[in-house]
């Protein structure tokens, strides 16, 4: 059981559950307060669903042996345009359709760019999304003038913070996006074509698959759940701050992603894994604020218990755990025995 | 084929393509500024992208050493933060003098760059994420050192901060300016003219082929990661020396601004190919387009991430220009 895919990240993350449960048992409380629910489990989910959306995007992406490094801009793009647009135009559903219409269509067009620099001009992804990544920024501000847009308006917070039956709609709209990318690639052919582009783009090019048009589709969806996240993000503290929304959330989100088991190297993915991967990630920041450590230390935490999964991930960990348990076994040394190496400091 | 390439003397101009449209893209934004701003045409100017981008300079070197590998650092801005806490805590909190605080500051980056270069080669953890632990590990750690700005007050400091080194005329350089050109002279002579430096490009170009030569490929790759960090922790130094403070807020989005650098400046992400006097054509290309924005006045500072942004693509562009059909 400790070969399937998920086991380490989800041990780690009912681990980190469990030390919270002994921690402080209020922790698993969950109340429903006005109809809603309410409870640090629910925050867990709630805060964590634009993480989850982008990982989700971001799965897609490394299955394809690629990465986007420019989400968290798209973010920031995503929820500059829809505020500027509701600040106009406030109140009212039809604003607020718009407003979502716009940013999506916008960062629709932003993962068009990212595929096509990859996917038609054969740059490598860490570069192509890094231009988005590096003028992005500068893009968000120029839409919202460098101010930050605060809005109110109470059909556009809902993607953020409101409810359905006691439910919080970031929840059910991350949900949304889980369920129907599921679907999509493990009820048709698209996650096998996907993981075959990762495994060898230039076989499964031969092989007759449209290999282009995909590593094309999957920068667009990434930047689609991107777009969204920025939405739920903006909605959520009801303003848009091109400088801090969405900042390093690619890196939780590759992080996400490679703890839950998708290798950066591409060929096969698990987005329920990012999802766990997500969770886990958030849980952290949440257990880290209830149990009053300072929130200075989330980083740290980060840092330790990422380091401890990829380990544990590591073959190659993994190896030299297993020699050194059993030195007398006489297992045949690894093809890759690495030389002495003396570290200079 | 690509041998015969290269013996038919095609491919090494073409090489150096990349950096020739830097230098000329520098000389031209330089010949802008002058012609419109007459403050932009004293050499002073000049020098002072040194002065002002001497720290950043000695981060970029490092780098270069890891994307030559084919690797890349992440963790170099949140190294530059922790460098500047420490240096901050040692000196004002509990008196350190200024040379023993910054022996220790160089000897925790080069550990840290140590330790990611061990996971990465014993581990085979993914560069990629290995220093992305680290620059999580290296900004948490300021984070629980501080999380307020020190302000640096040691007289040692002060006096490296503010000597000027007269260059003849109205010109003058830093303390840090120097530091950064040694640096720079090192990294050119390690990497031209040794055989760690040869080292280096051959595991960019195949890291297989490399071990089966029988080259130490471990021993340097822990070594380009080592030298990284320590990079880092210089240019941290020498960002307490520009700022005379610690702040665990410094050096956010410091790696992307590496890395742009490196890479306008030639040095193909793939590793194998690119000269650290790319990297400091890439460092003056950033720091006069800041410097342009500063002069006109009228252009708001989002301007610069987005016409480095444009600078990246073009440059990336034309690279792929260059290396297509050289089977990279």
């Amino acid at each position: 059981m400790t070969k399937h895919r998920l086991f380490w990240p989800v041990v780690a993350l009912l681990a980190l559950l469990v030390g919270d449960l002994i921690a402080s048992p209020a922790f698993f409380k969950i109340e429903l307060r006005d109809g809603h629910l309410y409870g640090n489990l629910v925050d867990i989910l709630k805060n964590g669903a634009p993480l989850i959306l982008i990982a989700i995007g971001m799965t897609l992406v490394i299955a394809t042996r690629g990465i986007d490094l420019s989400v968290g801009a798209v973010v920031a793009i995503s929820g500059s345009l829809a505020c500027l647009w509701i600040a106009d135009h406030p109140d009212g559903v039809g604003a607020t359709l718009v407003a979502v219409g716009l940013a999506l269509g916008l960062s629709l067009v932003l993962g068009v760019w990212n595929g096509w620099l990859v996917a038609a001009l054969g740059i490598q992804p860490i570069i192509a999304t890094l231009i988005l990544m590096v003028a992005g920024r500068g893009i968000a501000q120029l839409i919202s003038g460098g101010q930050i847009i605060t809005i109110n308006s109470a059909p556009y917070e809902w993607i953020g913070s409101g409810f359905v039956f006691t439910l919080p709609s970031a929840i059910l709209i991350a949900l949304a996006v889980f369920v129907l990318a599921s679907l999509l690639v493990r009820r048709s052919a698209l996650g096998l074509l996907v993981e075959a582009v990762g495994g060898n783009p230039e076989a499964s090019r031969l092989a007759g698959l449209r290999s282009a048009r995909l590593t094309w589709l999957v920068y667009v969806f990434c930047a689609l759940c991107a777009g969204i996240a920025g939405l739920m993000i903006s909605a959520n503290v009801h303003s848009a701050d091109a400088n801090h929304a969405g900042l390093f959330i690619e890196l939780d989100a590759i992080l996400a992603v490679v703890v839950g088991g998708t290798q950066l190297t591409g060929g096969r993915f698990s987005i329920g894994g990012a999802v766990i991967g997500a969770l886990l990630i958030q849980t952290l920041t949440t257990t880290v604020y209830a149990l009053g450590i300072p929130p200075e230390a989330i980083m740290l935490f980060k840092a330790v218990v990422v380091l401890a999964v990829c380990l544990l991930q590591s073959p190659a960990f993994r190896r030299k755990l297993r020699r050194r348990r059993t030195p007398a076994a006489g297992q045949p040394a690894p093809t890759s025995a690495p030389e002495k190496v003396e570290v200079t400091a | 084929m690509t041998t015969l390439d290269r013996v038919r003397g095609y491919r090494p101009r073409q090489r150096h393509l990349p950096i020739l449209a830097t230098m000329a893209l520098l000389i031209g934004a330089y010949i802008f500024g002058a012609a419109s701003y007459d403050a932009f045409g004293s050499g002073q100017v000049i020098l002072d992208l040194f002065i002002n981008n001497a720290f950043l300079l000695v981060v970029a070197v490092g780098m270069t050493f890891v994307i030559l590998t084919g690797g890349i650092d992440l963790s170099v801005g949140s190294v530059v933060a922790l460098s500047t806490v420490i240096s901050g805590d040692l000196m004002q909190k509990h008196g350190w003098s200024a040379y023993a605080a910054i022996a220790v500051v160089l000897v925790v980056g080069a550990l840290l760059g140590a330790g990611m270069g061990a996971l990465i080669h014993f581990f085979e953890i993914q560069p990629f994420i290995a220093t992305l632990i680290g620059m999580f590990f290296a900004r948490g750690l300021c984070y629980t050192i501080s999380t307020e700005a020190y302000s640096i007050d040691n007289a040692t400091i002060a006096t490296l901060a503010q000597t000027q080194i007269p260059l003849g005329g109205e010109l003058h350089i830093s303390i840090s300016v120097v530091a950064a050109l040694v640096v720079v002279a090192i990294a050119v002579y390690v990497l031209a003219f040794t055989r760690f430096g040869r080292t280096v490009y051959s595991i960019g170009g195949n890291a297989q082929s490399a071990m089966l030569m029988g080259l130490k490929t471990g021993r340097t790759k822990i070594a380009v990661y080592t030298i990284s960090g320590f990079c880092s922790a210089l240019g941290g130094l020498l960002l307490v020396l520009y700022k005379s403070s610690g702040d665990p807020l410094n050096g956010v989005g410091l790696e992307l601004t590496a890395i742009a650098a490196v890479v306008i400046g030639g040095t193909i992400l793939t590793g194998g190919s690119g000269y650290v006097l790319g990297t400091v054509l890439g460092i003056m290309v950033l720091g006069i387009i800041q410097t342009l924005i500063t002069f006109d006045g009228t252009l708001n500072s989002w301007w610069t991430s987005i016409i480095t942004g444009a600078l990246l693509f073009v440059f990336i562009v034309l690279q792929r220009l260059v290396t297509r059909g050289s089977g990279r």
